[in-house]
């Protein structure tokens, strides 16, 4: 027998990537993707001037706004989510509610994706008041936020 | 009251009325269309139609010459004739590689559309030299399955709701057998296949159901990112609301301003457009309660605490007149400017038919405007 039929290469060739067929997003230009590093630095300086001064939930709508979903930089996203992490863990239990109250819904809509992100990658403090924000973004935003969640291509 | 028609255990896939509304089609989710007509006050299976290899996946019946069109998951669709005894099927070569979704009459009947997961739209038309039916392919740019087909009132314009998250408006215009359509806000270039229109909600969900207003000047449709968005043509003000609901698999124009959508909260409600191009959400549609529990004995109490970690009785049913997702809205008595009833089937195999009087009078301040 000649050696190539051991070869099992061809188990990982990614068919999908080669149909001609399969459906491919649009790509977002590229101007979008410098300026989104640029901006999650300048947030996690406003962030933090915020969070010295108590005002948490000024705090909260700036990080909420504008995520970086058309980056295509990992980074950056990941550099955002803990900015956002970082700003969901300072909150007491009770005084989240209010803070829910304050967002508009594509930002109750972009907390709720936090939330699960954060679920993705759960650490000893995180849980439970991501928990606390879970079942308060729902009481907003509806199981529609949820599937908006689910459904979403642009992921934060 | 809604007429509700439990007709099989399993799901329903689709529906259509005939015209006079005496007798009615379904797919009970299998290869068959079942022919339903009213016997003693009963609606009974009259005529059991195997031609489809596969699940029928849509189904229009034209009021005007009583023929029945069927599309399946086999690549094919059929019209169906009645010839007084039985119903003969004429195939329509649709020249799809892929399964059929969904197939609607134009409201002239002289042509119908057909969606595909072969990412086209085909329009079949009746050539009578050949004496067959024929279909032109709408291709570009459509890059996935189409989910849903509406015609335009004025029968050359059609809106294609597909898995790529938009919602277009095309030019159906078949030149062999009509004469050139007149110019209308959505365009005055209608060469077959041209895109008039492309509509992104910017969420990502596909697009399940569209529906064109009375006039069709206006565009309803539907996603599955939660959201319900109506275009007006006239001002090119488009109005998308993301609710707090889970997603709504059909939606329906009943009047100029008034659109009844469904889904996977298995109760229409009802949303209204209005001059101000604001979208609001009125009522929800179903009024009906659960049955009243009769008194719990301590005993069955304790016993449920220990099966079910719940002192109250064990109760799956829900507490609305469908039992499960609803799929399809179709409408059932009225004009089309004005309907007075819709017709909805579910997952749950049950057909129920609305009334919007009825509504009207059991939901205090409810108008279908």
């Amino acid at each position: 027998m000649s050696k190539s039929t051991l070869s099992t290469e061809f188990r990982k060739v990614d068919v999908d990537e080669l149909d001609e067929e399969a459906y491919r997003d649009e790509p977002e230009s590229s101007g979008a993707q410098e300026s989104a590093g640029d901006q999650v630095a300048s947030r996690t300086e406003e962030v933090k001037r915020l969070t010295q001064n108590g005002n948490n939930t000024e705090a909260l709508k700036v990080v909420l706004e504008d995520p970086p979903v058309s980056c295509k930089d990992k980074a950056v996203k990941e550099q955002n989510f803990n900015l956002v992490l970082d700003v969901l863990t300072r909150f007491r239990a009770a005084d989240v509610e209010k803070a829910v109250g304050s967002l508009n819904c594509s930002q109750v809509d972009t907390l709720m994706k936090y939330v699960y992100r954060g679920f993705a990658s759960p650490t000893e403090n995180s849980c439970g008041i991501l928990l606390v924000w879970h079942e308060k973004a729902l009481a907003a935003g509806g199981l529609g936020c949820i599937v908006r969640t689910l459904t979403d291509r642009k992921s934060v | 009251m809604p007429e509700v028609n439990e007709l099989v255990t399993g799901a329903i896939s689709c529906h259509c009325w005939n015209g006079d509304r005496t007798k009615f089609a379904m797919c009970p989710n299998n290869n068959e269309v079942h022919i339903y007509t009213k016997k003693g006050g009963k609606w009974e299976v009259e005529h059991i139609l195997k031609e489809h290899g596969q699940r029928v996946t849509g189904m229009d019946w034209s009021t005007k010459s009583n023929s029945l069109v069927t599309c399946g998951a086999d690549r094919n669709a059929y019209v169906w004739v009645f010839n007084g005894k039985e119903w003969k099927p004429s195939l329509v070569i649709l020249r799809i590689n892929r399964a059929a979704t969904f197939v609607k009459w134009s409201p002239l009947e002289n042509k119908f559309a057909v969606g595909s997961g072969a990412r086209v739209v085909s329009i079949c038309y009746f050539e009578e030299e050949n004496d067959w039916w024929v279909s032109k392919h709408i291709k570009k740019p459509l890059r996935s399955t189409v989910l849903s087909v509406d015609w335009h009132p004025n029968n050359y314009l059609i809106a294609v709701g597909t898995s790529d998250f938009k919602a277009r408006v095309f030019s159906a215009y078949v030149k062999e057998i009509e004469s050139k359509p007149e110019a209308t806000c959505w365009g005055k270039k209608m060469t077959f296949g041209s895109c008039m229109a492309e509509f992104y909600s910017g969420g990502g969900g596909w697009v399940h159901d569209v529906s064109f207003s009375p006039s069709g000047n206006k565009l309803a449709y539907v996603g599955h990112d939660s959201s319900i968005t109506v275009v007006n043509q006239t001002n090119d003000k488009v109005a998308t609301v993301k609710h707090s609901y889970l997603p709504y698999l059909a939606c329906q124009f009943l009047t100029e301003s008034s659109i009844v959508a469904a889904g996977y909260d298995c109760y229409p409600v009802l949303w209204s457009h209005d001059d101000n191009d604001q979208l609001t959400y009125i009522n929800k549609l179903d009024q009906s309660e659960k049955k009243a529990s009769g008194q719990l004995s301590a005993m069955e109490k304790f016993r449920g605490l220990d099966k079910r970690a719940s002192a109250g009785q064990s109760d799956t049913s829900l507490e609305c007149t469908h039992q499960n997702a609803i799929v399809q809205i179709c409408l059932y008595s009225g004009s089309k400017e004005s309907a007075t009833g819709f017709s909805t089937i579910g997952v749950d195999g049950r057909l129920v038919v609305w009334s919007c009087k009825s509504l009207e009078t059991s939901i205090a301040g409810l108008r279908f405007t």
